[in-house]
């Protein structure tokens, strides 16, 4: 059968038969990068697309639908106008700062991609703290806000910087604890154990309650990660025009902007790799005929199933729900979801010592 | 009582934002409901009283209704009409106000529908028509009466 583990292996053993072991790492870790690469502009293209339709059709309106084919080259455009666009950097600001601002906040994306299993036996790097990886680097990109926000020299930018701080580093521990409770039952910090724990099932349905708590928890930590609405208080156009990167134009406030989009992906590919299976098509138990059948349709299909399946989550919550006062986002996770949270994982803690999940 | 409250609360605040996502939910999956109109392929049908403009009507031979006599001009809050009008004699040696030409600045216009309510013999009437961007002002301004035309038999 046909699958990119196999395509992976042949790109890998006809290399190694006719160069060196570092000429080959090094010619892999290029191809590698570039597909990082192509893999950012397709996500920012794609999900800027479907993010435009999707709030066009809950809002009751059409969305783009003029450019090419039922306005599929919309995203194309606006790229192009952006790159076209002079990149303007404002007198007082600071201009080492400002200017790397942009490519911290990138790369931070792009290391997340790293862990990442995108189907069978398709992940860059397995490494054995893969969650724990994703979750310090993640926390980088708080960074690259506060320096856009710093370096600007722009009052509101420097607001919604601040904001942005306090908003990651509080829904930080959210996440963190939400995703403990899940490692409590894996038992694994390695991505790839992670997934093929879930053979026999979901974790979402083997850990039944607390599992969905903790999953709800988690998908609400990592909105306000993202700084996406309802918990959009770093941008906030109605009050800070534009927050962290009002002063950014051109093709580096496309890189924010894309940088957002992968984060994205980048949370809703690790919810559905912990609660979901990842690449792990639907198995129910130890009905062999049923997994069979599931096997058929290709992992990397499941995986990217569920990832857009959750993020069609995260943009159904922003168009939906009406956006929060700074102190009720610091009183929603303060008070709310991390007692709960606790409360939680030790619920979680608890279920995997007695042995009550499935 | 402090934990009743603050489970009542948690309940109560995701329950209103279900009922939320049930809306937006069902809009998604419900693109019968979408209210866009793709202007400029598809035009609505405006109303029968949307004001457009401000025309006079004529008929086929060419005559208008308008006297000259100015009321639309005096009722306009914002001098958006200028009827210009000359002295005809008349058969039997009288001198009657006659229409010279009616000017009418589209860029001043409020449409508030009073010049029409003023005029006496219903000679102007508001027309549907809405697309009035130009790029050059001047071309706002418009007369009203078309060449030649005169006034109508019978019209006092
Ligand atoms: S509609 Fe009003 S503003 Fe326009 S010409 Fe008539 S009276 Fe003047
Ligand atoms: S349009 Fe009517 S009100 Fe105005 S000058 Fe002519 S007759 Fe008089």
């Amino acid at each position: 059968m046909l699958s990119l583990e196999n395509l992976t292996h042949t790109i890998d053993q006809a290399l190694n038969r006719s160069f060196g072991p570092t000429t080959v790492l090094l010619v892999e870790m290029a191809m590698l990068s570039l597909f990082a690469i192509a893999l950012f502009a397709v996500l920012g293209l794609v999900l800027v697309f479907m993010e435009r339709k999707v709030s066009a059709y809950m809002q009751i309106r059409l969305g783009p639908n003029r450019v090419g084919y039922k306005g599929l080259a919309q995203t194309a455009a606006d790229t192009l106008k952006l790159v076209i666009k002079e990149g303007l950097t404002p007198d007082s600001a600071d201009k080492f700062l400002f200017n790397l601002a942009p490519f911290v906040v990138m790369i931070v994306a792009m290391l997340l991609l790293a862990p990442i299993a995108f189907a069978k036996g398709c992940q860059m790097w397995d490494m054995n703290i893969g969650v724990l990886y994703i979750t310090a680097v993640s926390s980088v990109s708080v960074i690259g806000i506060l320096m856009a926000g710093w370096a600007s020299n722009n009052k509101y930018s420097l607001i919604g910087a601040m904001r942005s701080g306090a908003q990651i580093v509080s829904y930080e521990l959210s996440a963190g604890l939400s995703i403990i409770s899940m490692i409590v039952l894996t038992g694994s910090l390695q991505l790839s154990t992670i997934i093929t724990s879930q053979q026999d099932g979901w974790w979402i349905f083997k850990g039944h309650i607390p599992a969905v708590i903790s999953f709800v928890i988690f998908m609400i930590a990592v909105t306000a990660e993202t700084n996406r609405a309802p918990f959009d208080m770093a941008e906030a156009e109605s009050e800070l025009t534009a927050g962290f990167h009002t002063e950014y134009s051109g093709m580096r406030f496309a890189f924010f902007f894309l940088a957002e989009y992968v984060n994205i992906f980048v949370v809703c590919a690790i919810a559905a790799t912990i609660y979901f299976g990842g690449w792990m098509p639907f198995h129910i138990g130890h009905w062999e005929a049923f997994n069979h059948i599931m096997d058929f349709i290709p992992s990397v299909v499941w995986f990217t199933g569920k990832t857009f399946a959750l993020i069609f989550l995260i943009m159904w919550f922003r168009w939906t729900f009406p956006r929060l006062r700074v102190d009720q986002l610091l009183n929603l996770e303060w008070k709310y979801l991390l007692p709960i949270g606790m409360f939680n994982l030790l619920l979680t803690t608890a279920i995997a010592i007695l042995g009550w999940y499935f | 009582m402090f934990l009743a409250d603050y489970i009542k609360s948690v309940y109560n605040g995701v329950t209103s934002l279900l009922k939320g996502m049930r809306m937006t939910g069902y809009y998604f999956v419900h693109p019968k409901e979408i209210i866009t109109q793709q202007y400029p392929e598809v035009k609505q049908v405006l109303p029968e009283r949307f004001r457009g403009e401000v025309v006079m009507t004529h008929n086929e031979n060419n005559e208008h209704r308008c006297t000259g006599c100015t009321a639309c001009e005096l009722a306009c809050p914002n001098a958006t009409i200028k009827v210009v009008t000359r002295f005809d004699i008349t058969p039997d040696g009288k001198k009657k106000k006659a229409l010279e030409t009616f000017v009418y600045h589209l860029e001043l216009c409020t449409l508030c529908n009073l010049c029409i309510a003023a005029c006496p013999t219903d000679a102007i009437r508001m027309a549907q028509t809405f697309e009035h961007s130009v790029y050059d002002r001047k071309l706002l301004t418009k007369r009203l009466d078309k060449p030649g035309s005169k006034l109508m038999e019978g019209v006092e």
